[in-house]
């Protein structure tokens, strides 16, 4: 429960003190926040399901291309239906891991990792190679966001409506990982055998937590379209799965928290510190090395001393 | 679409898949005897082409530069095992990260060193020809890649069943507690494995420089055709690596001539269709 008031507190005073930075600092929150969806997705994969899924970015694409598809071609979505949208990029990315999942899940460590690898890839040569639908290698440019009453145009207004959707995320999640259900899932993590012979579907507890992910894949890929503006391959490319793994293996698997805390050290590097210095990939390179080398547990470990 | 057309497809399918097979035989191999994911492997294949770049430019010549920059980056490989990798133990998911975070740092390594040009390597003007077999025009280069491959695949597979390092090679794929076991230093048998995917990687991005350049970028671009290859011929498998890279080959040349708009699509999907019906590759144990 600290760990919630903890979360709140830091995220009030981000909402509060948004309105006196500059709409640099702004979009790099809103980055933040979108980022630590998908990441949040990540961690109950790997948190605490146990299955370390390489392809997250697949979902997030899915999304993405869906509501510039909408938008551009339909003219869809920029009014008060971009709660539709959101709800319908969270079905995509859900329906898109319920067929993936039907291949991924009969297979567990390596074997996952890089079936999920080639499933998102898949997803990215769609995306790079069906011209008429997803523009290439260019990707599609949005013309402006949604305004309802409000106008999501306004960088600041944005941040706030992603802020609302990153804790109804939180919460959620939380909900469910507090949950019978979420506490199979960290039994599977465990020891699957076990599980089974304590008379679990343990195939449909995995299927059913890898298309929620993929559904908060697809809600993050709602909001990465409209926070940046335009969709290209490369928000489907691997680095972009790999970041999400790695934010939260950084943040510490297994605590929802810290996939917040990885993405928001990944995009400090990639965003920020990529404006001030040649050399910030190093710099990411080098925090993978050292975390992994050196921080088994993630950020949230050095507070509990182990793996929860 | 005359026999001309599915032939000349065919041949460079082929030839495709001689490169790819230089790249899978090594990833397969590693995750065979390491249980690695090793996602650096793009890393070695794009520095393995720069290396060769720099070496040309010094020496102004292809012949020494295959070797050399395929050796440098054994060496590296070799670095990276020893210093980083093995001090982690068998732990999947920290393994397949540290590798990322070898990928970043030489991704800007390389850029850093050569730019973001395209570089192409220039072959000898020996293999830059092309001969007239049967009416059509073949370039010598090609040829010669695929009897490459064809001699590098008959040397390992001689390695492997025929020599007393690759019976210990087999044995610590088969079973590695047991290898340690009965006395092999599995630890010596990865190193040694992982420096040669490293060289073969390597050996790959010299060749594959000609034809596909060398760039910012490359790495992630050839990583995941290679993981095709290694999914769909079984993780470990030498002999699947090679039936996956000419399928992968082939398939990633009708596709791009016919369906161009799905033409990933149609080297991805076959591979799920065969993970579906078996999960462990064609010829994948376990």
């Amino acid at each position: 429960m600290k760990r919630i008031w903890i979360l709140l507190s830091v995220l009030a005073l981000a909402a509060a003190v948004a309105p006196f930075t500059g709409p640099f600092v702004i979009l790099l929150l809103a980055q933040i926040l979108v980022l630590g969806i998908i990441a949040m997705s990540v961690d109950l994969l790997l948190g605490y399901t146990g299955l370390p899924s390489l392809g997250q970015a697949a979902y997030l694409g899915v999304g993405a291309y869906l509501t510039a598809i909408l938008a551009t071609k339909f003219g869809f979505g920029l009014g008060w239906d971009f709660w539709l949208v959101v709800l319908m990029g969270m079905a995509a990315g859900a329906a898109t891991a319920g067929f993936f999942g039907l291949f991924a899940i009969r297979a567990s460590g390596v074997y996952f990792l890089m079936i999920t690898l080639a499933l998102g890839m898949c997803v990215w040569g769609l995306a790079y190679r069906w011209n008429s639908l997803t523009g290439g290698d260019n990707g599609i440019n949005m013309r402006g966001r949604p305004k309802f009453g409000i106008e999501l145009a306004n960088d600041l207004t944005f941040f706030y409506v992603v802020l609302g959707l990153f804790i109804a995320s939180f919460f959620a999640l939380h909900l469910l990982v507090s949950s019978p259900f979420g506490k199979s899932l960290v039994g599977i993590r465990e020891r699957e055998l076990r599980m089974r012979i304590l008379g679990y579907n343990t195939w449909l507890h995995k299927y059913i937590a890898f298309v929620i992910a993929g559904g908060f894949g697809g809600l993050a890929g709602v909001l990465w379209a409209h926070l940046n503006g335009i969709v290209s391959p490369v928000d489907v490319l691997l680095p972009a799965s790999v970041d999400a793994l790695l934010m939260v293996v950084l943040g510490g698997p297994g605590t929802l928290v810290g996939g917040l805390i990885g993405a928001t050290v990944v995009v400090f590097l990639r965003e920020y510190l990529a404006t001030m210095v040649q050399w910030w990939q190093y710099v990411l390179g080098a925090v993978y090395v050292l975390t992994i080398l050196y921080l088994p547990g993630g950020i949230m470990g050095l507070f509990k001393g182990g793996k929860a | 679409m005359d026999a001309n057309f599915w032939l000349i497809q065919t041949f460079n399918g082929v030839s495709y898949g001689a490169l790819l097979f230089l790249l899978a035989s090594g990833l397969t191999l590693i995750f065979g005897v390491m249980r690695i994911v090793n996602l650096s492997h793009g890393a070695y294949f794009l520095l393995g082409g720069y290396v060769a770049i720099s070496v040309m430019r010094a020496s102004g010549s292809w012949l020494l530069a295959l070797p050399i920059a395929a050796l440098a980056i054994a060496l590296l490989g070799l670095f990276v095992e020893r210093v980083f990798l093995r001090p982690l133990g068998f732990d999947p998911l920290r393994q397949v990260l540290l590798t990322v975070g070898f990928a970043f740092l030489f991704q800007q390594a390389a850029l850093d060193i050569w730019g973001g040009d395209n570089l192409i390597i220039q072959p000898p003007p020996a293999l830059s020809a092309s001969v007239v077999v049967g009416g059509l025009h073949l370039p010598v280069y090609r040829i010669f890649m695929i009897a490459l491959a064809c001699a590098i695949g008959l040397a390992l597979w001689f390695a492997m069943e025929r020599t007393r390092i690759g019976a210990m090679v087999r044995a610590t794929v088969d079973d590695a507690e047991m290898a340690r076991g009965i006395g092999i230093d599995t630890s010596k048998v990865s190193m040694f494995i992982f420096a040669l995917g490293a060289f073969l990687a390597a050996l790959g991005g010299v060749i594959g420089g000609a034809f596909l350049g060398i760039y910012p970028g490359l790495d992630f671009e050839v990583l995941p055709v290679a993981f095709a290859v290694v999914i769909i011929g079984g993780m470990g498998s030498l002999a699947g690596a090679a039936i996956g890279s000419m399928l992968v080959g082939l398939a990633d040349n009708f596709g791009k001539a016919l369906f161009p708009e799905i033409a990933y699509f149609s080297l991805y999907a076959p591979m799920v269709l065969i993970l579906a019906m078996k999960p462990t590759g064609l010829l994948g144990r376990e």
